[in-house]
């Protein structure tokens, strides 16, 4: 795994420029030490952002970082394979009730219960990804949209409130530094969700630059052409399907311990459409843009609001069409146009 | 069995909402080929300009048909300004560019109306019909407007030269245009009745769900299910589909015990995804063929 790879994997840059005039590598028509750089200084300012802000600081940081693991899930499927879903929530509850009902029922520790909850997710969104191989583009958005509603009702369900706690919801227990670290538990979660997203990431581009990856991207790009070239199509939509699920159940587990409570109506058809905004406003089909998706998610509610508190709405809603007017590649597609130029301008 | 008719006759009731609600989606998928998730939103904005005229001292049927003019105005001027210049971005665009106009349309009316619940005359009279209690006379009257509108839009997108410039350029944008359909204007012209559409619906809905800024967003799925269910080509169908969403919301909230009141939604949601596994293009759309 080099770290080139991790930046550059997006689509866009995946062809690397031939003959280029100069001596230094280039992805994308950016050059890869930049792109190295990049890499570094963003690791090193997320090492220490933790010991330079408030806790509350922290805590929306880390919410950022579950967010873009949704989102890069999300982005696995409808940026990659081109399904649609607005209906992501429902795996992030189905992860974030697996973690709290596994430590509340079977005293398990967070981390145990961070593959069962992947696992889970993982059949859950294989098996929905059964019956929306029939489905295509906005029929899929509604069927899944469907499945964002119903979510937090079903949730509430009597016969389940013995495990689910019903409308009150359940406690969840946020662990403490081990080894006695010289960290609070924010600081210490934000570090457990660092490594576990940069590790989904590191995952995702290796899926995204595999064979496997190229055919999802074929399925995404040519249904019918994919087929003829011997792509079992049915298998690798659902398989895509469940792998964008366990992404979004290992968000919700995270979501779970680091806000310390689960509840039905945190799970609403909002957060599925905020995903799918996250996922737009950050770049489709590009890993990186998930960060940005869920900067966007976890910090323009807040300036909305600050810009108009009864207005709060309307500015959110000005500033995405905004978003989508002048960056309609997304963040990640604004970046990377903008550093190519730079790079032509010197050589 | 009197407990079964009761029921249908409910669902009737309720499904003429759907049905309101199914008719303003499918013109606008008529027109655009996006499911318009501000449609709901849209409407509900429409209802309160008229419940402001209203209040103004203007008579029903002269704020009903005002609104529907202003609502016409209003879908066109949104599509000029906020979408054509998306013409050719992707579908994920489009349906962000929804969802901000949901965001503004919601909070905007919360903002000059505020949050409380407000009641919208009926111009149909609250008595109920039959002695039984379940269809009034407002219901009545709403399903009859459903029809009015359904029976227009037949012949208007059958009988006059704009709505079947329209349908063609709907259909083929690229041979319409050289034919000298005007495409763009034919898609603005869409967003406007859409918009007029939705109007009514809002009108005939707000004397029985009230009046604010939330008050149509269970009402849209319910219309999407409707939709989606009948076929989202085709308007005759989408009325069927809202009315039968109705009644089978109904049935189920009373005769299956688990649903109860609780997860009526989620039966409407059932059925789309069932409707949508074994016919696709909706009970009465039509099969889209294309060249590859």
């Amino acid at each position: 795994m080099t770290i080139d790879r991790t930046i550059a994997s997006d689509d866009a840059a995946n062809t690397p420029v031939a003959g280029s005039a100069t001596k230094a590598r280039m992805v994308g028509g950016i050059p890869v030490a930049w792109q190295r750089t990049a890499f570094f200084i963003a690791v090193v300012i997320a090492i220490a952002l933790p010991f330079l802000v408030k806790n509350f600081t922290i805590f929306q940081l880390t919410t950022v970082m579950i967010y873009a693991i949704a989102i890069l899930g999300l982005n696995l499927l409808t940026g990659y394979n081109g399904q649609f879903s607005l209906g992501h929530s429902t795996f992030i509850a189905i992860g974030a009730y697996t973690t709290a009902i596994l430590m509340e029922f079977a005293g398990l520790s967070f981390y145990g219960t961070l593959p069962i909850a992947a696992t889970i997710c993982f059949a859950f969104g294989f098996l929905f990804g059964l019956p929306a191989l029939r489905l295509e583009s906005i029929y899929l958005a509604l069927a899944t949209f469907a499945l964002a509603v119903a979510t937090p009702q079903v949730l509430k369900l009597s016969p389940f409130e013995h495990w689910t706690g019903g409308v009150q919801g359940l406690l969840v227990f946020k662990p403490e530094a081990p080894f006695g670290l010289p960290l609070n538990s924010d600081q210490w979660m934000y570090f457990v969700t660092l490594a576990i997203g940069l590790g989904l990431a590191v995952c995702a581009v290796n899926l995204v630059n595999s064979r496997s990856g190229r055919a999802i991207k074929a399925i995404r790009d040519n249904p019918i052409a994919a087929r003829a070239m011997g792509i079992n199509i049915s298998l690798y939509k659902t398989t895509t399907f469940g792998i964008s699920a366990a992404y979004a159940g290992i968000a919700g587990s995270l979501s779970a311990v680091v806000v310390q409570f689960v509840a039905p109506d945190s799970f609403t058809f909002v957060l599925a459409i905020g995903l799918f905004v996250g996922l737009v406003v950050g770049g489709v089909g590009s890993i990186t843009g998930a960060l940005f998706g869920g900067l966007f998610l976890v910090f323009v509610p807040n300036i909305a609001e600050e810009v108009s508190k009864g207005l709060a709405g309307a500015v959110y809603g000005v500033i995405l069409l905004l978003v989508i007017y002048l960056m309609p590649a997304g963040a990640v597609g604004l970046i990377r146009t903008a550093a190519m130029k730079l790079a032509t301008r010197r050589r | 069995m009197d407990l079964f008719i009761h029921q249908v006759l409910a669902g009737l009731a309720t499904g003429g909402i759907y049905a309101c609600m199914a008719l303003a989606i499918v013109m606008i998928y008529q027109a655009i080929h996006h499911l318009n998730f501000a449609q709901g939103e849209m409407a509900m904005f429409s209802t309160f300009i008229a419940w402001q005229l209203i209040e103004w001292g203007v008579p029903y049927w002269g704020a009903f048909f005002l609104t529907i003019v202003v609502s016409f105005i209003g879908g066109v001027v949104i599509e000029r300004t906020v979408f054509k210049p998306l013409h050719n971005a992707p579908i994920l665009a489009h349906i962000v560019a929804f969802i901000a106009l949901f965001a503004i349309f919601n909070s905007v009316a919360g903002f000059i109306w505020d949050f409380t619940i407000k009641s919208f005359p009926t111009p149909f009279g609250q008595e109920s019909l039959f002695g039984s209690g379940l269809m009034g006379a407002h219901d009545a009257g709403m399903i009859g407007v459903t029809l009015v509108l359904l029976v227009l839009l037949f012949l208007f997108f059958r009988n006059t030269r704009v709505g079947l410039s329209m349908r063609a350029a709907a259909s083929n944008p690229d041979s319409a245009r050289l034919v000298g359909v005007r495409v763009g204007w034919m898609i603005a012209l869409g967003w406007g009745m859409a918009a007029a559409i939705g109007a009514v619906a809002g009108m005939m809905i707000a004397p029985v769900v009230f009046l604010e800024p939330n008050m149509m967003l269970a009402i849209l799925i319910y219309g999407f299910a409707g939709a989606v269910v009948g076929g989202l080509t085709s308007p005759g169908g989408a009325v069927i589909g809202g009315f039968a969403v109705g009644i089978i919301e109904n049935l189920a909230g009373t005769f299956i015990p688990v649903v109860g009141s609780e997860l009526k939604l989620a039966i409407a949601l059932a059925l789309i995804v069932t409707v949508l596994m074994f016919k696709p293009t909706g009970l009465f759309g039509a099969r889209i063929v294309t060249r590859v």
